[in-house]
């Protein structure tokens, strides 16, 4: 089986290699004599997926099996893990993901075969090219530097088990759509880079490029959402976002990916933007490259970071100045042929999604900074600092306040020339309403004045939102289902950010406690009081773990609920992870973690938390996502996509 | 005309000095886990740290010269791998070696929750809240760990979390090798 799947994925490199180079000549040879050679694009990127698809199955296959004769299963399982965990494990590890990245690429390529057919023949062919050689380079760093295939002799017994922190539900889901999202921007790239190759954007390209540039952003949207999530209940440190290398390395392209999200919608509406955009896509994906190197050249101290290999990060390196050097000096060559058109007020939508492309791209930059500033203060200066969480709340929110503040007025305004005074007469109530929220905040909070900011924040974007929705429906329901689904899909992911920045917000109120209890004894922690029942050992099914038992308690002692906090040991890499429990409301979560347990004195430290909203940090992720979906769902994004050749004016229904 | 051409040949050319940062970073075998430190064969620079919990001594470099070896640590409570370091220096603590803690750029009430709650396996703990000591001993970033033999010559510098593997492969036989 372990055979097979090398093979399949050496034939896929073979047909990337393929793809990278037929289609693109067919392009040059023009429409008609270039028509075969163009045609094998979508061919080839079918086989590749099927090939790649083989190879990830056989991977997934040996690990299912516990076939321990296979190195990378037996450094990274073990045969009494749970099921799930075995599945999951194949991507667990360093060479295991590179499959699955691949696999998420050649899906790319497929994907644009597939849902692709109604664009030129031309651009396909070099949107197809250009996913080609980028695959072409990461299968040759697979298969070279990563052969997941490799065969051990003797035989191991056992394996030598996965990282307990990753045996979750967690980390099923969290890579996937992290890495969908991630190499989804590649498609974005592609598209840039045959924009230049053809030297020509116009509306038309603006409209193609927009789905899948929405489509990569709310699967990183739930990839991030979902990494954010299993550290805060798995990790059981109580916070939801380190700021550690790797979390950055995933966010810098999302603030990007969001930011040409934005402005490849004044492409469409106005052919105005172009060059900018075709430099965020190619930096969106640029950045994704860079975030793979980080986490797997180990240049950075990070909690993710896999078993490095000083080859792989000079290959990847490598890997990195050839496509990322390759488009910007395309971007070098042709973009300054590509010429604005029409006019530009500052006062205007396309005005304000400019200021909000600028917000994100800064804010972009300030954790670009922090990020990789060791490396480079390391290297100028000769000294070793590193910046820490304080770095990144003193740079980035300030960036943030502006976009929040100017994001309801910015979609207010109107194309062309607006009225911001008409725009902010009728966010009055949404005013009003922030204020309310502001001011009773205060009054609550008294002098912790940030997450007051921060509702304040959220109540002005959500109340923004429905305010927009609504004058542009006259509030009248049948008009609600009649409009486009673009701006039905701004809205719900802007409630969605509302949300989550109401989370964090929230999450700035939690209070703590911490205390060393023996059985019977009480703690409180807000307004909940806890009693904590005692310890017990429970084994699980590679594991060992202790398991106590804490009772949530009305004032007159009796039991409302009880939760489980546990730690537990793994044998069989002798380490100790914390199973959090936790119980939300969805206006709160209390949270208890299990600390040192004293067993002469059947004590244990506890800690607890209530953190407000929490949870609506990822309802207001997976509600933005849903807002991609919506986008997504809008006709014009399959109706009327060849109307290139007559460019009439674009039909611009006030969005 | 030149300058637009320069102007969008920029991110090229900033590519270009990445990439060349990088390479030169990673060909100057800077793993930042395996640096040797400058330190090593020397004593550790001079240091007078406030103590972490009030009414106890002073972190200075009397701590280390106690004729057994001493390991220092440098860890916050806002640091992730320190958390997964800290059961193999309770171990350690356990043992009988000199535990010494650096709290680094944290409030010290946090750093005393974070020991409350984990366990504290130091004997004196400073805080270096400016970070300025960790300066002194170019500290990569926490956790980093310093072994320093019974004479006060630190002998070893690990940046990163001390593992359970670390510590069999790496921390014990430098115990059995200086003590």
């Amino acid at each position: 089986m372990a055979e097979l799947g090398h093979f399949a994925l050496a034939l896929a490199c073979a047909i990337a290699i393929a793809q990278s180079i037929l289609p693109l000549i067919g392009a040059r040879l023009g429409e008609v004599r270039g028509a075969a050679l163009m045609q094998t694009g979508p061919a080839c990127a079918g086989v590749m997926f099927l090939c790649v698809g083989i190879s990830f199955g056989a991977l997934m296959h040996a690990y299912a099996t516990s076939d321990f004769s296979v190195a990378n299963v037996a450094q990274n399982s073990h045969s009494l893990k749970p099921f799930l965990y075995k599945l999951s494990g194949t991507w667990g590890n360093h060479e295991g993901s590179m499959v699955l990245w691949v696999l998420m690429l050649a899906g790319c390529s497929a994907a644009v075969a597939a849902f692709g057919r109604n664009l030129p023949a031309v651009l396909r062919a070099d949107v197809l090219a250009v996913l080609g050689m980028i695959a072409t380079g990461f299968l040759l760093f697979t298969l070279l530097t990563s052969n997941p295939f490799e065969r051990v002799f003797p035989v191991p017994e056992e394996g030598r088990d996965l990282n307990p922190l990753l045996q979750d539900p967690g980390l099923a889901f969290h890579p996937p759509f992290l890495y969908a999202g991630y190499v989804g921007f590649a498609i974005a790239f592609a598209f840039a880079c045959a924009a230049l190759i053809e030297g020509r954007v116009d509306a038309a390209w603006g409209r193609w490029v927009r789905p899948w540039v929405l489509a990569a952003w709310l699967l990183l949207t739930l990839g991030i959402a979902l990494g954010s999530w299993w550290a805060y209940y798995e990790l059981g440190w109580g916070g939801y976002w380190f700021w550690d290398p790797v979390e950055n390395a995933s966010f810098m392209p999302w603030l990007l990916g969001t930011a040409l999200l934005h402005s490849a919608i004044v492409v469409e509406k106005r052919e105005a933007l172009k060059v900018w955009t075709i430099l965020l896509a190619i930096l969106c994906f640029s950045l994704s490259l860079l975030g793979t190197f980080l986490v797997r050249s180990g240049v950075l101290n990070s909690v993710h970071a896999f078993a490095t290999d000083p080859a792989r990060g000079v290959f990847i390196l490598g890997l990195l100045v050839l496509a990322i050097g390759g488009a910007l000096a395309l971007f070098a060559w042709r973009a300054p042929a590509l010429t604005p058109k029409g006019f530009f007020a500052p006062i205007s939508r396309e005005g304000a999604l400019i200021l909000n492309n600028v917000l994100l791209a800064s804010a972009c930059a300030a954790v670009a900074i922090g990020t990789l500033y060791p490396i480079f203060a390391d290297l100028v200066l000769g000294a070793r600092i590193t910046v820490g969480p304080a770095f990144f709340n003193a740079t980035f929110l300030p960036m943030m306040a502006p976009l929040v503040l100017a994001l309801p007025v910015g979609a207010m305004l109107a194309w062309k020339r607006a009225d911001v005074a008409g725009a902010l007469q009728r966010l009055w109530v949404a005013a009003a309403f922030a204020g309310l929220v502001l001011v009773g905040g205060m009054w609550f909070a008294g002098l912790n004045v940030l997450p007051v900011l921060g509702l304040a924040a959220a109540a002005w974007i959500f109340a923004g939102a429905v305010t927009e929705i609504g004058s542009r429906t006259r509030w009248s329901l049948s008009r609600l289902v009649r409009l486009p689904g673009a701006a039905i899909g701004m809205t719900i992911a802007h409630i969605g950010l509302a949300v989550s920045i109401a989370g964090v917000s929230g999450m700035g109120f939690s209070t703590e406690q911490i205390a060393l209890l023996r059985p019977g004894e009480t703690m409180q922690v807000g307004s909940t009081l806890l009693r904590f029942e005692g310890v017990n050992r429970a084994p699980g099914p590679n594991y060992l773990a202790e398991r106590a038992t804490v009772a949530v308690i009305n004032p007159d002692r009796t039991e409302r609920f009880a939760m489980h906090p546990e730690k537990r040991f793994f044998p069989s890499q002798r380490m100790t992870t914390t199973e959090a429990a936790i119980q939300t409301n969805f206006l709160r979560d209390l949270y208890v973690v299990l600390g040192d347990v004293v067993p002469e004195q059947n004590a244990a430290v506890i800690r607890a938390h209530v953190n407000p909203l929490a949870p609506w940090i990822w309802i207001g992720a997976v509600i933005m996502s849903l807002g991609g979906v919506a986008s997504l769902s809008d006709r014009r994004h399959r109706i009327g996509a060849p109307a290139r050749r007559t460019p009439g004016p674009v039909p611009a229904p006030a969005e | 005309m030149i300058a637009r051409r320069l102007l969008f040949a920029a991110p090229l050319i900033g590519l270009a000095g990445g990439a060349g940062a990088f390479y030169a970073y990673m060909a100057t075998g800077r793993d930042p886990r395996g640096v040797p430190s400058v330190l090593v064969g020397r004593p550790p620079p001079p240091m007078d740290l406030e103590p972490l919990h009030e009414g106890e001594p002073r972190l200075t470099n009397a701590a280390f010269a106690v004729g057994r070896p001493s390991v220092l640590n440098f860890f916050a409570s806002w640091c992730a791998p320190c958390r997964i370091e800290h059961p193999q220096l309770l171990r350690l603590a356990r043992d009988g070696v000199n535990m010494l803690g650096i709290a680094y750029k944290d409030r010290p009430a946090d750093a005393r929750r974070f020991l409350a709650e984990l366990g504290d396996p130091f004997r004196v703990i400073g805080q270096d809240s400016s970070g300025r000591t960790a300066i002194e001993f170019g500290v990569y970033g926490v956790p980093e760990t310093y072994f320093i033999d019974g004479r006060g010559i630190v002998r070893w510098r690990f940046a990163g979390a001390v593992t359970p593997e670390v510590l069999a492969d790496e921390l014990r036989p430098l115990l059995r090798r200086w003590s």
